[in-house]
């Protein structure tokens, strides 16, 4: 799994409106030692469900319910100000006009001076022009088989889409976590491989 | 209260009653005598008397420096504790004044307002001579020279402890005015609070009481007695002829900045350039105190007798200049000066003690206080509802389980909530409304803990509201099969479930069903938490609904 090498702005683009799987794979990247501070516009909520503290890792947690893209926007630079903070997360809906260029620049400078993670998920959004130093475009993936229940979920997985990243070279993943780490499985549909490689990893 | 140097300092050296002791202040030729414990008043010492007498009478008594503003600070911290009896309350020397108008019958009368009163200044060890009396110099004079807790009751009036007394109301009818003034009138005129040579001059010309001062025509006494040595003016405040209003000892007010400017200002600018003035002021304030703000408002007067208000709070004391400063800038930025401002006053209306501290050697702040800082940062653009910090619930209902409270009054150090919440509470042996089927299949390991399994099961997101989804299943109590939400259909490759969440009886009302929860995926991978809520023949309502309620990650 490419990561960078320094905290700085990573862009997660769900692939599609109604698929939370990126959730699932940036928790997973998550240190849980200090706050997470996690900033929702209106419309993410209104689409995309509230944060759910029960399904989240232990961890301490400011949630911000911004009323547009512009005030999430700002929210996560204060919160990229501060460093006592594990992570700032953005979920935008859309492609608002106030997320320009410009403004995910500023939010990969701040990310990189106080050190703090950020992830800005874009929801229904298209790739435009961006500032962020890693851009995934992340859907849902077929879980690993239950070991308990062949006919329940498992373990979930991702296809993982690095589509632009400074410094290294894009690629296509499929992957799922587990005990905190990631193990590469085989494309989606072919479980019997992907349960032998989670295995053997 | 006649005793309270002697009280004092007998309670703090915790010496013996019987020990003959006195407490000297310096006087003009040595030591004079404060206060004496009963024993050295039987040995002949007395007050203002100067300790060389009282030693030549009794070389054995023991002197110690009387401390009259450990005293005088004691009298201001019972002034506040005396607020238990009346709103009013007023140091006098080394009394306390009451208005006690309306308040006696909640004691008991006025009888049983001055037993209280005297138990429970007994009760840390302090003697106190009460008396009321319809004005406040009347009960002064009855209180240290009548005999012992004197009530006169011409209607109602003031109190005084120790020295205590009651103001007038001039409600008095000419019998009882009449009554309550022999008790007066038996007085002698020190009492009246006058100063030692007039009361000596009174003395020579014959008036001891205040009765004889009274028949003397007031003309006459005016003539005599003239500037600060006001008899006249003495005499009316105790017959209520001259109102003598209390004026109750504030409580510490809050610190309190103010600008006052030349020439009213109308520039949207001045507010926070007032505010620029008007925080290194209230900062240093603070820093004497050793206290820090949690809320501040700054407020701004205008011209034409209105004023217009910014206030803001943060969720740890402050007293960082830069912090308030930025916090209050947008804010003052919007009053709007009308026909302009002409003060500005920034008050920090809420204040807790913050101590110098330093958290490391090089001037980093640390993580906590950035925190807070951002909070409040984050609460006074957004509003406290916007930003929000988890607060676990007991509760199964998700919705109810995951409760939201205002980040800005939720402390930092709250147990944060997550997966390690809800383990706790499962293991603390609810059973109950839950319900996991386990299907286990001959091979593979063996079932994990159920606790373990509870951890997988709650959804990275919740829907504010649950939506209502057409479910194709394939018996009414079984899997379903398909679901379709908002227009889009989802074909369920595999399901999990049912967990059954039993309706809250004790707050729902009883026509409110149970919940089945499932965690479905569809064939593109997706995870959803669906549920049907009721089963048919619950006798509560019609056909179950299902409704989505969360996204798994």
């Amino acid at each position: 799994m490419p990561a960078p090498p320094n905290p700085t702005l990573s862009e997660l683009f769900a692939a599609h409106p109604h698929d939370s799987g990126w959730a699932g794979f940036l928790l997973a990247q998550l240190r849980p030692d200090k706050p997470l501070l996690w900033v929702q516009d209106r419309m993410a909520i209104l689409e995309n469900g509230r944060v759910h503290p029960p399904g989240l890792p232990a961890q301490d947690l400011i949630h911000v319910e911004a009323r547009d893209a512009r005030d999430a926007l700002w929210a996560m630079e204060e919160g990229l100000r501060c460093s006592g903070l594990s992570a700032v997360v953005g979920e935008i809906w859309g492609d608002p006009k106030a997320l320009d260029f410009t403004a995910t620049r500023r939010l990969a400078v701040a990310s990189e001076r106080s050190g703090v993670a950020a992830f800005l998920i874009r929801l229904g959004g298209h790739a435009n022009l961006s500032g962020a130093r890693m851009r995934w475009r992340i859907a849902s993936a077929p879980s690993l088989a239950n070991d308990l229940d062949p006919k329940a979920p498992g373990l979930p997985a991702w296809d993982a889409e690095l589509f632009r990243a400074r410094g290294m070279p894009p690629g296509r993943w499929s992957i799922a976590h587990e005990a905190d780490r990631f193990h590469l499985v085989a494309a989606s549909g072919d479980r019997a491989l992907g349960e032998e490689r989670r295995l053997s990893a | 209260m006649p005793h309270l140097a002697i009280e004092r300092w007998a309670k703090s050296a915790d010496c013996p009653p019987d020990s003959p002791t006195v407490l000297t202040v310096e006087g003009t030729h040595g030591p004079v005598i404060h206060a004496v414990t009963k024993a050295a008043a039987e040995r002949g010492a007395r007050t203002g008397a100067r300790l060389t007498d009282a030693r030549a009478l009794d070389p054995t008594l023991v002197a110690v420096p009387a401390d009259p503003e450990g005293d005088a600070a004691l009298v201001r911290r019972l002034a506040r504790w005396a607020e238990r009896w009346s709103p009013l309350v007023e140091v006098d020397g080394d009394g306390l004044r009451f208005d006690v108008t309306g308040v006696a019958h909640l004691f008991g009368g006025e009888r049983g307002l001055v037993r209280d009163i005297q138990r429970q200044f007994a009760g840390i060890g302090l003697t106190t001579r009460i008396a009321i009396a319809p004005t406040a110099a009347a009960a002064w004079a009855l209180s240290h020279f009548g005999r012992s807790s004197s009530i006169v009751t011409p209607a109602k009036a003031g109190a005084h402890v120790g020295a205590g007394r009651r103001t007038l109301e001039k409600s008095s009818d000419m019998d009882a005015s009449l009554r309550w003034h022999d008790e007066l009138n038996a007085l002698h005129v020190s009492a009246l609070r006058l100063d030692a040579d007039t009361v000596r001059t009174l003395e020579r010309l014959g008036l001891k009481t205040i009765g004889a001062l009274i028949g003397v025509p007031r003309l006459a006494l005016a003539r005599r007695f003239r500037g600060a040595e006001d008899v006249v003016d003495a005499l009316d405040r105790a017959l209520g002829r001259k109102p003598e209003p209390l004026t109750a000892a504030p409580a510490d007010p809050p610190p309190r900045s103010t600008l006052r400017l030349e020439e009213p200002a109308t520039h949207p600018e001045a507010a926070p350039q007032a505010l620029e003035r008007l925080i290194p002021d209230l900062v240093r304030q603070l820093q004497e105190r050793h206290l820090g703000a949690r809320r501040l408002s700054l407020t701004g007067y205008r011209v034409d007798g209105s004023v217009a208000v910014a206030s803001v709070a943060t969720s740890i004391a402050s007293r960082e200049p830069r912090h308030l400063q930025r916090l209050l800038a947008d804010k003052a930025a919007a009053l709007d000066p009308e026909f302009g401002f002409d003060a500005f006053a920034l008050t920090a209306d809420w204040i807790e003690d913050l101590r110098a501290a330093q958290d490391s050697l090089v001037e980093e702040p640390s993580g906590e206080r950035e925190l807070a800082r951002l909070v409040d940062r984050l609460t006074v653009k957004l509003g406290p509802r916007r930003v929000q910090r988890p607060k676990a619930e007991e509760s199964h209902l998700p919705e109810r389980a995951s409760g939201w409270v205002a980040a800005i009054s939720s402390s930092l150090s709250a147990k944060p909530m997550g997966r390690g919440t809800i383990e706790r509470r499962f293991n603390g042996g609810r059973v109950g409304a839950k319900l996991l089927h386990h299907s286990t299949s001959s091979s593979g390991p063996p079932p994990q803990p159920y606790r373990a399994r509870e951890e997988l099961c709650r959804p990275q997101r919740l829907l504010d509201r649950p939506e209502a989804i057409d479910v194709i299943y394939a018996t009414p109590e079984g899997m379903p099969r398909r679901f379709v939400w908002r227009r889009a259909v989802h074909d369920i490759a595999r399901a999990e479930g049912p967990e059954r969440i039993a309706p809250e009886w004790w707050r729902q009302p009883s026509s409110a069903r149970l919940r089945d929860y499932y965690r479905v995926e569809d064939s593109s991978g997706r995870r959803y938490w669906i549920y049907r809520e009721g089963l048919i023949g619950d006798g509560r309502g019609g056909l179950p609904n299902w409704f989505i309620h969360g996204l798994f990650g």
